[in-house]
Formats: C-alpha cells, structure tokens, sequence
C-alpha cells in the first residue's frame, strides 16, 4: 500500500526508527519527518483538551438562555443548515484522505487535485457557517445576548477558525507542492496537515452531536 | 531517490468505507433526532455512541491509525487525551448542577 | 477629543505613588545603563548574533535561567513590600488598592513568571545532555516558546509602569474581574500575558516530550532514562493536559471583558463559578508542573552526592507517572466551600489524599538512598535535604486541607498561605536551587564557590520557618489571606512581626546567593573536568559547557547510569569520539523570526490590553507572516563539516 525509500535517511538512529509494519512511508522516511509528526499529534493532544475546556463550558450554560432564543428555537429553525455543514466537512475528509493516498501511490498531480477539492470544501464549509452565524444575529441572537449564545459562538467560532487555519495551511502546502515537488519533505507538510483536516472533523462530529441535535432533541 | 511503487491497490477501499460509514452514521443520528425515533435519554445515548464510532472512523480509516510504526506513544497519549476530554466535560456538569443558579 | 487623549495619556502611565515612581526612575535608568554598555562596548551585534537569534538549547536555558532569578527578584521584593505592611497593626506603608495589586503581581510572577522558566532552564540545560542528542527534537519552536515567555513577562510587568497592575489575585476570579466591576487595563494585562506565556508553554511540553520519545542516543531504552528526564518527561504531559485548560478560561474571561459576552457574568445566565472550575482544573496540576521536575532533581542529587544508585527506580517511574495522571483529577479541593455537593466532595478528596502515596515513596526512595550512602554535603546536597523535612510538613499540612469539612476552618486563611509557601518554597525553590548549583558548571564552565552560598542557605533556610511557622498559627487564629491590615487587639501582631523578620532573613538569603554570583564570576575557577561533582549520567560525560553540537559522535549506551559504568569500568576512553568516526554533523540555523514572532505577540497583547483592536490584529498578522516564512524556508538547517568538528574536538583536548 505504500512508497518505499530506496535509501532510507537515518539522521540519528532512535530507538522508534524502525518500523516493524513493513515498507516506510514517504513522510516517515526520514527521522526528522517521523519526529514532526510525532510532534504534531503531541499538538493534537493539546487540542483535545482545548476543545474539551469549551465543551465543558458549552455544557454547564447551555441552558442558560436569559430568556432569548434557545438552543431549540434557534437549530431546530433550519436542520437542514447544519445538516450541509456536516456533511460538506465529512466529505472534505474523505477528499483529503483520497489526497494522501494518491500520495502513497507517488501520483503528486492526483494529490493536488483532491487536495484542492479539499480546500474548496472547506471554504464552503466555511461559507455556510457564516450564512448560519450571519442569521442569527439577524434574529437577535448575538454573542452578548446570553450565556448560551456566548457559549455556542465561541465553541462554534473556535472549530471556524481551526478550519480557517487549515484552508490557509493547506493552499500554502498546495503551493509548495506545485513549486517544489513531491519529495521526503512535502509529503511530511501535507500528512501533516492532513492529519489536522481529520482531526476538525473529530471535533466537529462532537460539535453536531452535543451542539446542534442535543439542542433540537 | 525514486520512490518505489509497492504493493498498489488499485483503489482505495478503506477511505470509500469509511467514507460511506461516516454519512451514514451522521444521518441516523439526524433523522433520530429530528423524527424523535426515541426518548430523551436513549436517543442521547444513541447519538453519543453513534459519535464515538464516527470519531474510531476518522481514526481508523483517515489518520490510519492502526498503521502507524510502532511504539504507538502518540496514540497512548491520544488516547488519554480523549479520556480527559470526557473526564472533564462530565465532572464539570457534576460539579456545576449542584447548589448553582440555573436559569 | 483632545480632552480625551489628554485623560488617556493620565491614566497610560501609572503616576502618584513614590514608590512606582521611584521604581519607573529605577527602571528608566537601568534600562539606558544597559543600552549604553551595550553601544560602548560594541555589543549590539554580539547579542543578536549569539543571543537573540539562537536555537541552541544551552543558550536559551541559559536565557531562561537568568530571567527566571531577575523575576524571582521582582517577586520577592513584592514579597518583603508585603510583609513590611503586615509587620504591625493598622501600617500605612502600602494603600490597600496597592496591596492589592501587589499580592496578585507576586503570586502570577511567582508561579508563571519565575517558576515556569526556572523548570525550563533545568529543561533546556539537560534534557539533551542527559539522552545523548544534540538539541532538542524542535530547536526553532523551542527559541518560539522562550521568546513568548519572554514577551509575555515583558507585557505583564509592563503594567506596573503603565496603566495600572491587575488587582484580583493571581486566581483572578470572577465577577470581581469583570469589566464591570474592574474596568481598568490591569486584568487585560493578566489575561493577555498569561495566554502569551501560555502558549509558549504548551510548545514546550511537545517540545520535550518529542525529545525525549524520539531523540534517545541508541541503547538509552525508556528503563534507563535518567530520573530527571523521567520527571521532565510526566511534566510536559500535564502540560499538555491542562495548559489549553487555561488558556481557554483566560480567552473566555477576555471574551466577556472585550465583547461584552457573558460566560462569568452575574447577568445574561453566566456562570462564574466555571471560571474557578477551568481555573484549578490547571490550577491543582500546575503545582505538580512545578514540583515533578524538582523531584527530577533531588533524584540526581541526592544519587550523585551519596555516590549509590537511586533506591527503588521502577517506583520512582511509576510515582512519576502516576502523579502525571492522579494530579489531574483532584482539582475540586481548591473549592471545596463552592457547595458542589458532599459527593462530590467526598471524591475529591478522596483523589486528593490518593496523589500524596507516590509522593511518599518517592520521599522514601530518597531517604533510602541516602542510607548508608558516602554523602558529600555540597550546595546541592544541602537544598536537597533542606527540602525533605520541609515538604514533609507541607504534605501534612495539605492532608489537613484535603479534608473537605476541615477545610471549611482553613480555607482562605493564612495556614493556606502557610501551606503553599512551604510546598512551592520548600518543594519547587530549594529544588530549583539545587539544580542551579548541580548543573551551573555544565551550563557556565565554572563552579560556584560554596563559601557565600553557605550563608544564603541558613539565611533562607532559617528565614523560611521564621517567617511562615506563625502564619499557620495565624491562620488557626483567625487571620484570612490578602488583608492589607489588621487591628492592634487581635493578638495577631506578635506573630506578624516574627513573620515579617523571616522575609527579610530570606530576602538576606536571595542576597547572598547574588553575591555569591557575582564572586564566582570574578573570581573565575574554570570547571576543565566536566565532571566535578562524580556525576553519573552522560552529561558529565562532556567537557563543560559543551561545544554547541553537545555530542560529536553519539554514545550507544548500556546501562542506567552509563557514565558512572564506564567509569567503574575505567572506560571513560569510550566517550572520546574517535576521529574516523565523526561526520558532518546536521544543524539548525540560528534565526531571527522567533524574537520577531515573540515581538508580534506582544503588540497584539498590548493593542488588545487596551482595546485597540487594529493594532491587535496587526499583532496577530505579523504572527501569521512569521509562521508562513517558516514554512517556505527551504533551508532551515546546514551542516557543520567534520573537519570543524575534529578541530573543536581537538582543541577540547578530546581527540
Ligand atoms: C521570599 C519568600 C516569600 C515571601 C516572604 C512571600 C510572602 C507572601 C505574602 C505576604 C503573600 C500575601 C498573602 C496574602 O496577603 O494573602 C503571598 C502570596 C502568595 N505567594 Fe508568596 N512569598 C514568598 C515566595 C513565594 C514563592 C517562591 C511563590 C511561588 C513559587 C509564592 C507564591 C505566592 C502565591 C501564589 C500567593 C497568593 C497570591 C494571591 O493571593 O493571589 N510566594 N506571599
Ligand atoms: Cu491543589
């Protein structure tokens, strides 16, 4: 399933160089490239806890309401909203997981494709968020209008601006790939921010869950 | 330094299942909710654990988690991160419903 | 509009009190002595070049180092500033607003801005050496997180000269942090500082923990890493745990005060009470943060001067890392009175009393080690024993406030204070002291002479229980924290002025240790073994300080403490690199871009700490642009040519 290196790089030979599950990836072939992405999920795990600290706080006020519109009035309005939403980002999941592959498969224009479906997913995810937050704050739901509301648009608005970040993250890959190739290197950038991509998704799944169903159940 | 192609599936059949799988879990919990398939509790159980599998998908079908070179210390630490996660989402509704103002 | 820029400029720099005037002189002048040397001497480039740009781990914990004793300066005089104003009934020495200000300054520098980089300069100074690499796994992120460090203790002690310092508590809690019930800048600096700082901190925890899982010289498996980077190694995974914690609750109350919205407001359905909530769910580990790797310490100190190998190491490393877990799960003890609920309270309490187990076998494994060992009272020895009664007491103490009904007599009172003070004091200060002097010649090349540091350990030592044995009287009788004052007939006043004498005895103490800096430079006594204390891991294997790429041929390790092996084996030979057997040796380069990010960090903290939100995005953009230029850095690394490394080799006296 995977790329092998003809000559595998050992900067320093660490005691967790050695893959025991057959051929080294691409982006594992170096040492330096394992380690970052070691370091990127050590990243991640503080990113858990990031989104658990907003979660916890979005589930202590969430009924919180001060008498304005509640989770129920304002989700159960237009399902089908975050319903696109969630199923434009699952499917930007699924492209950037067919990118890595093709990457694996050493075919570098196919991985640029998809992973240019990937970003324009992810822009309209991005879109539809805004339409969401820009109504409503057209019906008086605001941040400054209660708890809950602040509650929301900071979790909500926190995964945006993650996902924000990867649109920029990856065109910025995308263009490294364009310009220099697909090497040891950009292979380890795009699995890397490919990891970030899926790992949105996790956090958005929590987000549709204990969000928006629990707020129109 | 010419990669070497090496054992090439002709397709990629894990992210189509697992592609496939994550909708599809997405829209049973939709339309259980918005059919109210059940009663409160069970239909947050159900969707809660309908969310844990959808995280085990991206896990295991996109971050190919079950790949990975071992030793596995980035998905131990992971893993304890989740448990933190739960651990502090649920204690702070424990500790906070007691004795607090609810509006 | 004129009127109102004049009003600002009023209130932007804090003026009235002498004595924030007479420091704002002290600061200006210190400030232009320091610009002055720098052009006199030609040294501008000097610390551009070696300093401000460098990746390399030995200079940034030596950078840490030296701010964390300037802040442990600063805190301290807040300390003595303090008790001076409680050394007897109804003082005027300080206004209570002042009072105020100044217990909160002391408590978030003492523990994020002094503590915090004292642990990182231990970090930085031997975690490398210790496993046989050549720089930690991220060296550009690692000049990241000391310059965010830097940037945001520069932003937070800038609020003393301008616009007000924040006046809540180093707890900061809300709804007195409000906007509305405290409506000047001082809050805005705390919140913004510590998310700077913060973030820096978190980069540190993957920095190390990438280090240490992936950077181990062959042969070091995880059972023979040294206890110190054990320690390091369960540190920087709470901090990964529970630094976003805090950093969430800092951004949501900056959320309420910027925007207006309402997660710890008392209107609109907020709910302050879960600020506390997020607050200790850092909070309560954040201690063990400081105190794991001052374990890691007393661990090497106490082997190394009682020439035995450490007692018990299994049980070492697994104290270690289950601290790293149970200290996650007590956090609740710190509000026991909130009235969450006797269940809750039972558990809590319960993971409270569980976590102080493997504190004791390790207490245990110490005093055992020490048994029957050759002990050698040097510097470090002495800070290490000093530490064992100490943290003793403030163990039995902290039981006593683990026990939720009892609590409810301590709580907030001075045997608090007692308490703490002798856990971060005795715990983390005495351990970070004792590291200071342990790995000072590996960091500096020389040693530093023993005699003024004598007289600083009995100053402090003896300074200490004068100064905190009354307060836990104090505290039983009656006398709460942060009271600026109190009246003449409450029987408190003799027990304050005792208290009062033993801050100055340490301030004497910190005194010392100052001198005794500044004696050794002078008088210079240049480390030429590497190894002067009769070390036993491989960072006295090196000469001292070592050349900037540590190891010339990385060593394949054996045993557990591989340098004293070799040298029962009279293999010390083994480490000389051979000179076939070095390569071109594959380097980071220094770089600029991190003090640049730092400085974007620190105009968006200051444009958002007043709320010009333009200036605060320009901030947040120049982090972006830093960011970008990194990742299109094709060449961030170069090779240093074999030859060089046989010549410094060579001129070591190691070839
Ligand atoms: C020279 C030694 C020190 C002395 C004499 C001293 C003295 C004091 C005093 C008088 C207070 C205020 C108590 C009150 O009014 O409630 C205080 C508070 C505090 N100190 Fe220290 N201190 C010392 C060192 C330290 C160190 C080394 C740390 C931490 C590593 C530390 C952490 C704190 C904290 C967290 C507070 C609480 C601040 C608050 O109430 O918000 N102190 N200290
Ligand atoms: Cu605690």
């Amino acid at each position: 399933m995977a790329v092998m290196m003809e000559e595998v790089l050992p900067k320093q030979a660490g005691p967790s160089r050695t893959g025991d599950n057959g051929p080294v990836r691409l982006e594992l072939s170096t040492a330096d490239g394992a380690t970052k992405i070691f370091g990127f999920w050590m990243f991640l795990v503080s990113d858990v806890l990031l989104f658990a600290s907003l979660f916890a706080t979005y589930v202590v006020i969430y009924t919180h309401t001060a008498d304005g519109p509640t989770a129920a009035h304002l989700f159960g309005h237009d399902t089908a909203g975050f319903l696109a939403e969630t199923l434009a980002l699952l499917t930007s999941s699924f492209t950037c997981g067919l990118a890595t592959w093709e990457m694996h498969q050493g075919r570098a224009g196919r991985l640029k494709m998809w992973m240019g479906i990937t970003i324009l997913l992810g822009l309209v995810f991005l879109g539809l968020e805004i339409t969401e937050f820009r109504d409503f704050v057209g019906q008086g739901a605001t941040m400054q209008a209660s708890a809950f509301l602040s509650g929301f648009y900071t979790l909500v608005g926190t995964h945006g601006a993650h996902v924000t970040m990867g649109v920029l993250w990856m065109s910025l890959i995308l263009y490294q790939l364009a310009r220099f190739g697909l090497n040891a290197v950009t292979a380890r950038k795009f699995f890397i921010v490919g990891l970030y991509w899926h790992f949105l998704d996790i956090v958005w799944v929590l987000i549709f869950t204990v969000v928006y169903l629990t707020g129109v159940m | 330094m010419t990669p070497r192609v090496h054992a090439n599936p002709a397709f990629p059949w894990s992210h189509v299942i697992g592609f496939a799988l994550s909708i599809v879990f997405t829209l049973i919990a939709f339309f259980a909710v918005t059919g109210h398939a059940l009663a409160h509790r069970p239909l947050l159980a159900v969707i809660l654990v309908l969310a844990a599998l959808q995280i085990l998908v991206q896990l295991i079908f996109f971050m190919h988690v079950g790949q990975d070179q071992k030793p596995r210390y980035h998905l131990w630490l992971f893993g304890v991160a989740m448990f933190f996660f739960v651990v502090f989402v649920v204690s702070s509704i424990w500790i906070m419903t007691f004795n607090t103002p609810m509006s | 509009m004129g009127d109102g820029l004049a009003n600002t400029a009023g209130h932007f720099f804090v003026t009235g009190d002498p004595l924030i005037i007479g420091s704002d002189v002290a600061i200006v002048l210190v400030s232009l002595g320091i610009v002055f040397v720098l052009t006199y001497f030609k040294k501008w480039k000097w610390l551009w070049r070696e300093w401000l740009t460098t990746v390399d781990h030995k200079k940034i914990a030596i950078m840490y180092l030296l701010a964390a004793i300037l802040m442990l300066f600063r805190g301290g005089v807040d300390a003595e500033l303090m008790r001076t104003q409680l050394a007897l009934p109804n003082m005027k020495f300080l206004s209570p607003e002042h009072y105020d200000q100044i217990f909160t300054t002391h408590g978030t520098i003492m523990i994020l801005f002094m503590a915090m980089p004292f642990i990182f300069a231990m970090f930085n100074a031997v975690v490398p050496l210790q496993i046989g690499a050549r720089d930690v796994a991220f060296p550009y992120l690692n000049a990241i997180s000391f310059w965010l460090f830097f940037f945001g203790a520069l932003l937070f002690n800038l609020s003393f000269v301008i616009g007000g310092s924040p006046d809540a508590g180093w707890t900061s809690y809300p709804p007195l942090t409000e906007l509305q019930f405290d409506p000047g800048v001082g809050e805005n600096y705390y919140l913004l500082a510590l998310s700077i700082s913060g973030i820096g901190t978190i980069a540190t925890g993957v920095n190390f923990i990438a280090t240490i899982i992936k950077m181990r010289a062959p042969g070091m498996t995880l059972m023979k890493m040294p206890l110190f980077t054990w320690a390091v190694l369960g540190t920087c995974i709470i901090i990964l745990f529970v630094f976003p914690v805090l950093s969430v609750a800092l951004a949501l109350l900056l959320i309420d005060r910027l925007f207006g919205a309402h997660f710890f407001t008392m209107m609109y359905g907020g709910n302050p009470m879960q600020f506390i909530n997020l607050f200790w769910i850092w909070g309560h580990p954040e201690v063990y943060i400081a105190v794991l790797p001052a374990f890691g310490i007393y661990s090497e100190v106490v082997s190394t001067f009682s020439q035995k190998k450490i007692f018990g190491y299994k049980s070492m490393v697994a104290s270690i890392m289950a601290i790293t877990i149970i200290g996650n799960l007590t956090w609740v003890h710190h509000f026991f009175t909130m009235g969450a609920g006797p269940a809750v309270n039972t558990f809590f309490s319960i993971s409270t009393m569980a976590v102080a187990i493997p504190t004791g076998v390790k207490v245990f494994n110490w005093l055992m080690t020490m048994y029957r060992g050759r002990i050698t009272l040097s510097l470090p020895m002495m800070w290490a024993l000093a530490f064992i009664p100490n943290f003793a007491l403030a163990g039995a103490t902290g039981v006593w406030l683990a026990e939720a009904p009892t609590d409810y007599q301590y709580h907030n009172s001075y045997f608090l204070v007692a308490h703490f003070h002798q856990a971060l004091i005795g715990g983390v200060v005495y351990g970070m002291l004792a590291g200071m002097y342990y790995w000072w010649p590996k960091m500096f090349g020389f040693k530093l002479k023993e005699k003024y540091g004598k007289w600083a350990f009995w100053f402090f030592n003896v300074g200490f229980y004068v100064c905190f044995m009354p307060q836990y009287i104090l505290g039983l009788m009656g006398m709460q924290r942060r009271m600026y004052t109190y009246p003449a007939d409450m029987h408190w006043t003799g027990l304050n002025f005792v208290s009062t004498i033993g801050a100055y005895l340490m301030g004497i103490g910190f005194l010392f240790i100052a001198v005794q800096i500044i004696h050794s430079l002078l008088h210079m006594e240049k480390d030429l073994t590497g190894d002067p204390w009769g070390g036993r891991t491989l960072e006295w294997a090196l000469p001292s300080p070592p050349p900037h790429y540590n190891f010339a041929v990385i060593p394949h390790v054996t045993a557990r403490d591989e340098w004293w092996e070799r040298k029962r084996r009279g293999e010390q030979d083994a480490f000389l690199p051979r000179p076939e057997a070095i390569h071109d040796i594959h380097m980071p380069k220094n770089s600029g871009v991190p003090f640049l990010m730092g400085l974007c960090f620190f105009i968006a903290g200051f444009g958002f700490t007043f709320g010009w939100m333009v200036v605060g995005a320009l901030g947040l953009l120049g982090v972006l642009a830093c960011l970008a230029h990194r990742s299109l850095d094709q060449h961030p690394d170069h090779d240093i040519p074999a030859e060089e490394v046989r010549r410094t080799e060579a001129a070591l006296g190691r070839l």
